[in-house]
């Protein structure tokens, strides 16, 4: 428990830097005009040892995969192998410059074209690019690829259908490219309406985005009909990867009808979510869609290996430079110790913790979509004692030395409580899990109180986030 | 290599308890036509022979001394930096929903924000965007959003990639972009104020530019702001921060750019540092996460993400942007670092110039060409005969010398971008003379 949250800023003091710049004397110094040059610089005067020890501390109050469960669903917060960050650090990658790559790092693009080469061979894609940099960039980039296609086929098709479970970032990046949203309910079992389905589809639909498997945890299992419907009216088949780790190994996306998707190398392929990134969002295509990737294109001839812009119908190019490489080299050095066998285990022991809580927890809580799961299941707060709520469940779970699972999501189950163990999670912890938060619904009917008040035991309690909407401090002021 | 915890033993008991005789009754849902394809990878590896195969293709990779920027910079990363990043309490969290447990990511985010608006003087500071290139994109779309015009005009001498991140983001969204030309290795302003109308949403300049060069910003948003037009400042290099006049100082209305400079690795090019930044006014139409200060029950600071109404998780296809995961352990270095640096950032700054500065003079005089003749800070460029050829036999000897430009400026052939910062030393650039001289 700390007292109060101190800023860098309020360590300040004239005299206590000493960082050391090297000089550099140059016999001219080409002087810049005093009109260009800053009057006034104020960052702050900190020590070296002011500096580790905030730092330090403030890691303190953060809770990651490290420090217990994180079930956070759709997110998938496995263990990060710790030999993949030894990996992105070494200075042979980490030091070389991304506009010297084709003469200087011949190791690095090797390394990507392999990856890329790996992702067609686990999806079934025909070609991949790992340009994208989170997932949400993937899908922008994707949903890009898909206006390309139709405008250089001289077709104007204006919608894209997302069922109503879909993650935010999907309408948000249709709606980027100019398409226009059709949200498709989803039956009673949690599957894709196909009576909805079929009564959206005409020619002016672009394309369908579908998380597979969905965000309930759910393969849709009219997933081969939806993609006949598609395609029979020529429209393009979207597979939102975000979930992939509940099939990699076990189905190839491309093999269920789809024509593109991302994958995000920072869930399915185990690199650190970095509080927030960064992630990597590569995406795959099928033949069809190859002209339309972005640029540059990582080829190979003979045995040199380079960038290839000589793309005509191409998007364009989506990032800086290449998209996040030591995300890359990461998620490589994960595959290659996996192997096919190793990542279709992951699957298989990711689907069979999930099952196992489901059926644990389904005796204690409601569970909306009875059946069997992938990697993540939904459960609510329907009929627990004196009115609990999911936000209180979740602020208890903190207490009791938890992360909360993804809570109010999907939207379309009230007061959702979105849970995925991930396959590195033993049974014991499951057990664990399961036993807390059947003492927390013990805990709504004996003592209330203390379901409301929590978290207790965390640095901060419960957080005012109404009071930093309506006053927004968005910067340290003295 | 596995990381799985459960024995047979372990997952036989839970497929017991869940009810299913196997494993593979629990996808019965994927249709069995297509279950369990071939899959070819290699043969798993052990950790130990996975990194020694990683460290002999990366051996493969050569290690020169570089002059080479162009948007990606060769800066020192203290010790601290990577010490402190590497703390698995920040790297293996996630976005912090839960804000009682994630204080360390959401303070030290603040503190960034902090640094970013004292850095651009801006009033609002997002808690960053993938790199330099898409964050312009995204303050172009948030210029658009904001003055319902619909054209946008960029200077020539900004970044080419970032350009063409623009173009590709701009024709998906149905906007217009313009090029304004440069004249002399700044934006032409004479041809811009030419050139620019009243259904201008923003004018883009960039500076130090492409080449190096400083422009007048000023400048710049007085035309903009004659025609009613947003002014967006965008830079590469975050390092001239320390020693230039901040693009709010000149009037700016958004600020983006890549922060790379600070704290992180040229990497190949990635992860980087997108940062975006804007005026007060602007708050509820800027993108990304922005992280605000509260208090907790007990009346303490704290920290959150807030006004999160204008993000995709809320407002799906309304939302300002479709940004999820953004780019969190890169802006924990920039902070760390520049907690760490400090105020000495602006002679850490100044040495970048004076680096620069000493190498353009040794170039000019061995005879070659400095082909704009105005105030730069650590970039410039200089034309060589065959500056292909010299460029390739540097590189055998173990220099890369700049960027050859000719490749997004044709008229700039034999022209070459180079780059100069702390990290290059007074030898350094005196065996290149000495090598140039044999060549």
């Amino acid at each position: 428990m700390v007292s109060t949250m101190q800023t860098i800023f309020s360590l300040h003091k004239k005299g206590k830097n000493k960082f050391t710049v090297p000089q550099f004397y140059a016999e001219s110094y080409d002087a810049i005009p005093q009109e260009y040059v800053r009057q006034s610089f104020e960052l702050v005067d900190v020590s070296e040892v002011d500096v580790v020890r905030h730092y330090r501390k403030l890691s303190s109050l953060n809770f990651g995969v490290d420090n217990g469960m994180y079930p956070l669903g759709s997110c998938t917060m496995k263990y990060n192998p710790k030999i993949n960050d030894v990996v992105a650090a070494l200075p042979q990658y980490a030091w070389q410059h991304p506009a010297t790559v084709e003469e200087l790092s011949q190791g690095a693009l090797q390394i990507m074209y392999a990856l890329q080469e790996m992702l067609c061979a686990i999806t079934g894609m025909k070609q991949f690019t790992l340009i994208p940099a989170a997932g949400a960039h993937g899908e922008l980039t994707s949903v890009m690829v898909i206006k390309k296609y139709f405008e250089t086929k001289g077709e104007k098709r204006n919608i894209i259908l997302i069922p109503d479970s879909a993650h935010g970032t999907n309408p948000a990046s249709v709606a980027m490219c100019g398409f226009t949203v059709k949200e498709i309910p989803s039956n009673s079992d949690g599957d894709v309406d196909i009576d909805a389905l079929r009564a959206a589809m005409d020619d002016n639909v672009a394309a369908m985005m579908l998380t597979c498997p969905n965000t309930l945890g759910l393969f849709d299992r009219n997933i081969l009909t939806i993609s006949e419907i598609l395609h029979s009216k020529g429209a393009l088949f979207y597979c939102d990867g975000a979930n992939l780790n509940a099939i990699v190994g076990k189905v190839r996306p491309a093999d269920l009808g789809f024509d593109i998707m991302h994958v995000n190398l920072h869930k399915t392929f185990s690199t650190p979510h970095g509080g927030g990134g960064p992630g990597s969002g590569p995406i795959g295509v099928v033949e069809k869609l190859e002209p339309f990737m972005p640029v540059p294109v990582i080829s190979k001839k003979d045995t040199q290996y380079y960038l290839d812009y000589n793309k005509p119908q191409s998007i364009g190019r989506v990032h800086s430079f290449y998209g996040n490489f030591l995300i890359m080299l990461r998620a490589y050095t994960y595959i290659v110790m996996l192997g096919a066998n190793g990542l279709r285990q992951v699957a298989e022991h990711a689907v069979v913790n999930a099952n196992y809580l489901r059926v644990k927890l389904q005796k204690h809580f409601n569970l909306p979509y009875k059946r069997i799961c992938m990697h993540e299941f939904v459960i609510n707060d329907e009929g627990l004692p004196n009115g609990i709520t999911t936000n209180e469940i979740a602020k208890r779970l903190l207490d009791y030395g938890f992360h909360a699972p993804t809570v109010y999501f999907p939207l379309i189950v009230h007061g959702a409580m979105m849970i995925e163990p991930t396959e590195t999670e033993h049974k014991d912890t499951l057990d664990a899990f399961v036993n807390t938060l059947i003492a927390i619904k013990d805990e709504a009917k004996s003592n209330p109180e203390i379901l409301k008040a929590a978290p207790q035991t965390t640095p901060v309690r419960k957080v005012d986030a109404v009071l930093a909407a309506r006053k927004p401090v968005v910067r340290w002021e003295e | 290599m596995s990381f799985l915890p459960n024995s047979n033993d372990d997952i036989r008991l839970m497929c017991n308890e869940i009810g299913v005789n196997s494993v593979e009754d629990l996808f019965v849902d994927i249709p069995s036509s297509v279950k369990n394809p071939q899959i070819q990878l290699p043969s798993p590896l052990s950790e130990q022979e996975a990194l020694y195969s990683i460290l002999r293709t990366g051996n493969t990779n050569k290690k020169v001394c570089s002059l080479v920027g162009a948007g990606i910079y060769h800066h020192y990363v203290p010790a601290v930096v990577d010490h402190l990043a590497s703390r698995s309490e920040f790297y293996t969290a996630y976005t912090p929903y839960q804000p009682e447990v994630s204080q360390g990511t959401l303070a030290a985010i603040f503190e960034f924000q902090t640094y970013m608006c004292k850095l651009t003087g801006m009033d609002i500071a997002n808690a960053s965007m993938y790199d330099g290139a898409t964050a312009l994109a995204e303050a172009v779309l948030m210029a658009v959003r904001t003055t319902k015009k619909n054209t946008v005009l960029c200077s020539a001498s900004v970044h080419p990639h970032y350009r063409q991140v623009l173009a590709t983001y701009a024709w998906a969204s149905d906007i217009s972009l313009q090029i304004v030309p440069y004249k002399n290795g700044t934006t032409d302003y004479q041809e811009l104020s030419h050139i620019i109308h009243d259904t201008v949403a923003c004018v883009i300049v960039q500076s130090p530019n492409f080449f190096g060069v400083i422009e007048d910003v000023a400048k710049v948003v007085q035309i903009a702001h004659q025609h009613k037009a947003l002014c967006i400042a965008t830079f590469t290099e975050a390092m001239s921060l320390g020693l230039l006049k901040s693009p709010g100082e000149c009037g700016a209305d958004i600020v983006c750019g890549e922060g790379q400079s600070f704290g992180n690795y040229p990497a190949c090019g990635g992860p980087l540092l997108g940062i975006l930044a804007c005026k007060k006014e602007f708050m509820r139409n800027i993108p990304g996460r922005l992280i605000g200060k509260t208090v907790d029950e007990e009346g303490r600071d704290a920290y959150v993400m807030t006004l999160q109404t204008r993000e995709q998780h809320i407002r799906r296809e309304r939302a300002t942007s479709n940004i999820c995961t953004n780019e969190g352990l890169c802006a924990l270095r920039a902070t760390i670092y520049l907690s760490l640096v400090g105020n000495r950032l602006q002679e850490l700054s100044r040495t970048n110039h004076a680096a620069a500065s000493y190498c353009l003079e040794k170039l000019v005089a061995l005879g070659y060409e400095r082909v704009f003749d105005v105030p730069f800070f650590n970039e410039f460029v200089i034309k060589i005969n065959n500056a292909k050829d010299i460029r390739s036999k540097l590189i055998n000897n173990g220099y890369a010398l700049g960027i050859p430009l000719e490749e997004y400026y044709p008229e700039l052939s034999d022209c070459l971008l180079i780059t100069a910062t702390e990290c290059t030393t007074q030898d350094d650039v005196d065996t290149l003379v000495k090598l140039l001289q044999t060549i």
